[in-house]
């Protein structure tokens, strides 16, 4: 079986990105070919990096409360490039009335503070397409 | 073992002031701002009403990066963390009945600092109040940004220019203002350890007063306007020791590096703010206690003001229950516990004075490296602090995961059957859409109403002050004073200085 291959993006102007980083590392950690997009970036860059590297997986960490605005508009881009078997996760402080909407938009996972990083690496794995 | 000098004297190990908190408590300054200015204004009315004896204003994401609500980044951004102030418009209806000349308000701001600054300066000239005895602090601290919270703008060095020119601007014309808040807040918060914090910090307010030298201030002219920020993080002593570090330190490197002869610059004053990375979606009541734990350290530390952080910041920005909750913590530290009426009270504790010494000697080790790298302008360019506390964060979040750090809710005393996102939890701040429709708004009618002619010789001149390399300070308020917008005056220094983008490294 191939190595997963995931991209953890920043998207908005926020620049935390203790979590992108820790998971970043976590995931390669756990054996996935993790790409890192660094910050601020537009969900169409996030596409066009999903696109480029063939990723199986997008995870966002949002901090800011912009998950409303970026979400939809990354899932409809995804949507718009035939990625639609690309698994999509948040991670992030996101209000609990939003995670709802947000897996009505098709995101899968979306985990807040305290999530420990095994929780998220079995996400992944229990949930990505299959590479074979 | 040494025993330290007393407080008050040289190095001010056991504090700045010889009678601790007697004179004169802590400034109790909570950090709030969210959505419009309009409802700013009434929660720091509020804040105002319960006791808070200063102003701590918290900016959106776009305020602090220097866009204006209508830039495609801004989107979904406009007033979520904080309050959107796009021109002296804004900073008008934010301060709008409350009186400048009589409170002291810190401004967390960064790379638009010069900016905000002089949006504020111009609303206290318009309430009658006098710059000479204008009292605050502004954040400043640009290399905090590239080191960990990585909301700059321009590269190093010309970012630099702009702290300088605040510098020399408020030696001369606002000369009670605090020109920087030195801030290892944020450097703790992105995962360093706390001997990291102190000595990035440190290292850091050694480069801006070398850099103040350069630009050919006389060290006394400025130093004594220098302040810090401290995390008041969850080990107790640990944190006690490091505040005691962090004077020293300061006193003999403002005496023996710089040569300042005047007693002010040698004295390390500085702000606290508990952890906010400590606080937990699980359990969030358990985060009260942490929150007392923390601020007690910072009292027990002789911090000089304070921010208690709300129990409910893991899930949002905090409500106002929560936060006068967060007020009042601090208010029966300092009216019920007798901890302030006495200084240092672990002076002497064999514990705190051993961890004292080895905090001192880790972060002179932590200036000697970076010394060597040519400073922390270099250190920073070479990814160096970044390195540090990515792996720090990394080390931390694996001792949560294998239960040696214990988390009380989050890997330990979990309560049965609780899903993160879907506990009894208080209720929370919800900021909608229509803080940032409303600044769309406003900015559209500021932009018919104002004097474009009047705007754009002002943006020449903050661009030609960029390229001559005289004070950026004057043009900025005049073009403040034209309604300029946080952006355009960003944008203008863009187009000399160009954008920083940062090496990416996992």
């Amino acid at each position: 079986m191939k190595k997963l291959r995931v991209v953890v993006a920043k998207p908005g102007l926020d620049g935390h990105d203790r979590g992108a980083k820790v998971i970043a590392r976590a995931l390669r950690d756990a054996g996935m070919e993790v790409i890192y997009t660094g910050l601020r970036q537009t969900p169409e860059q996030i596409v066009a990096a999903a696109l480029q590297e063939d990723a199986d997986v997008v995870g966002l960490s949002i901090l800011s409360g912009a998950h409303n605005h970026i979400a939809p508009k990354l899932m409809e881009l995804l949507r718009a490039k035939g990625l639609d078997d690309v698994l999509v996760v948040i991670g992030g402080i996101i209000p609990d009335v939003d995670i709802p909407k947000l897996k009505a938009l098709g995101v899968k996972g979306v985990f807040l503070p305290g999530t420990p990083m095994q929780e998220i690496i079995d996400f992944i794995r229990a949930n990505a397409r299959i590479r074979v | 073992m040494q025993s330290p000098a007393d407080p008050g004297a040289f190095p001010y190990t056991r504090g700045i002031h010889a009678s601790g908190y007697e004179g004169k408590l802590w400034t109790m300054r909570q950090f709030a701002g969210f959505g419009t200015p309009e409802q700013t204004n009434a929660r720091y009315k509020a804040l105002l009403a319960a006791g808070g004896t200063g102003l701590s204003v918290a900016f959106d994401l776009p305020t602090l990066m220097g866009r204006d609500p209508d830039h495609p980044l801004s989107l979904g951004e406009v007033g979520k963390c904080g309050v959107n102030v796009t021109s002296l418009a804004d900073m008008e209806t934010l301060f709008d009945g409350i009186p400048l000349g009589e409170i002291t308000t810190s401004m967390t701001i960064n790379s638009p600092a010069a900016m905000i600054f002089a949006m504020y300066l111009v609303v206290a000239e318009k309430q009658g109040g006098r710059w000479q005895t204008l009292s605050g602090t502004i954040q400043n601290d640009i290399l905090k940004e590239f080191i960990a919270q990585k909301e700059y703008i321009y590269p190093p060095r010309p970012s630099m220019k702009l702290v300088t020119d605040v510098f020399a601007f408020c030696a001369e014309r606002v000369p009670r203002w605090n020109t920087i808040s030195v801030s290892g807040y944020h450097i703790r918060e992105a995962g360093a350890t706390a001997l990291q914090e102190l000595a990035f910090t440190l290292r850091d307010g050694i480069e801006y007063v070398q850099y103040g030298v350069d630009a050919g201030l006389p060290v006394d002219a400025f130093a004594p306007r220098i302040s810090f920020f401290f995390n008041a993080h969850s080990d107790f002593f640990e944190e006690i020791a490091k505040y005691r570090a962090a004077r020293t330190l300061w006193a003999y490197a403002m005496r023996d590096r710089f040569g300042a002869k005047d007693e002010r610059s040698w004295k390390l004053r500085f702000h606290s703010q508990t952890a906010g990375v400590s606080l937990t979606a699980q359990q969030p009541y358990n985060n009260v206690v942490r929150t007392a734990l923390q601020a007690l350290s910072a009292v027990l530390g002789g911090t000089n003001s304070l921010h208690t952080n709300s129990l409910d910041e893991a899930l949002a920005l905090p409500t106002e229950e929560a936060a006068t909750l967060a007020l009042r913590t601090q208010q029966i530290i300092a009216y019920e516990s007798g901890v302030p009426e006495f200084v240092d009270p672990f002076g002497g504790s064999y514990y705190v004075e051993e961890l004292t010494n080895s905090l001192i000697d880790g972060a002179r080790h932590y200036f000697d490296r970076i010394d060597g790298m040519g400073g922390m302008v270099a250190a920073i360019e070479a990814g160096f602090p970044q390195r540090e506390i990515a792996d720090s964060a990394y080390t931390f979040q694996q001792a949560v995961e294998q239960r040696k750090q214990v988390i009380v809710g989050v890997n330990d005393r979990t309560s049965p059957g609780e899903e993160v996102g879907d506990v009894a939890h208080p209720p929370i701040l919800y900021i909608d859409e229509s803080a940032g429709e409303r600044q769309l708004q406003k900015l559209e009618q500021l932009k018919r109403t104002r004097n474009t002619g009047a705007v754009e010789r002002a943006l020449e001149s903050i661009r030609h002050a960029a390229q001559s390399g005289t004070n950026t300070m004057p043009p900025i308020l005049d073009a403040v004073r034209a309604y300029a917008t946080i952006g355009e005056m960003c944008d203008a220094l863009r187009q000399v200085w160009g954008e920083y983008e940062e090496a990416v490294a996992i």
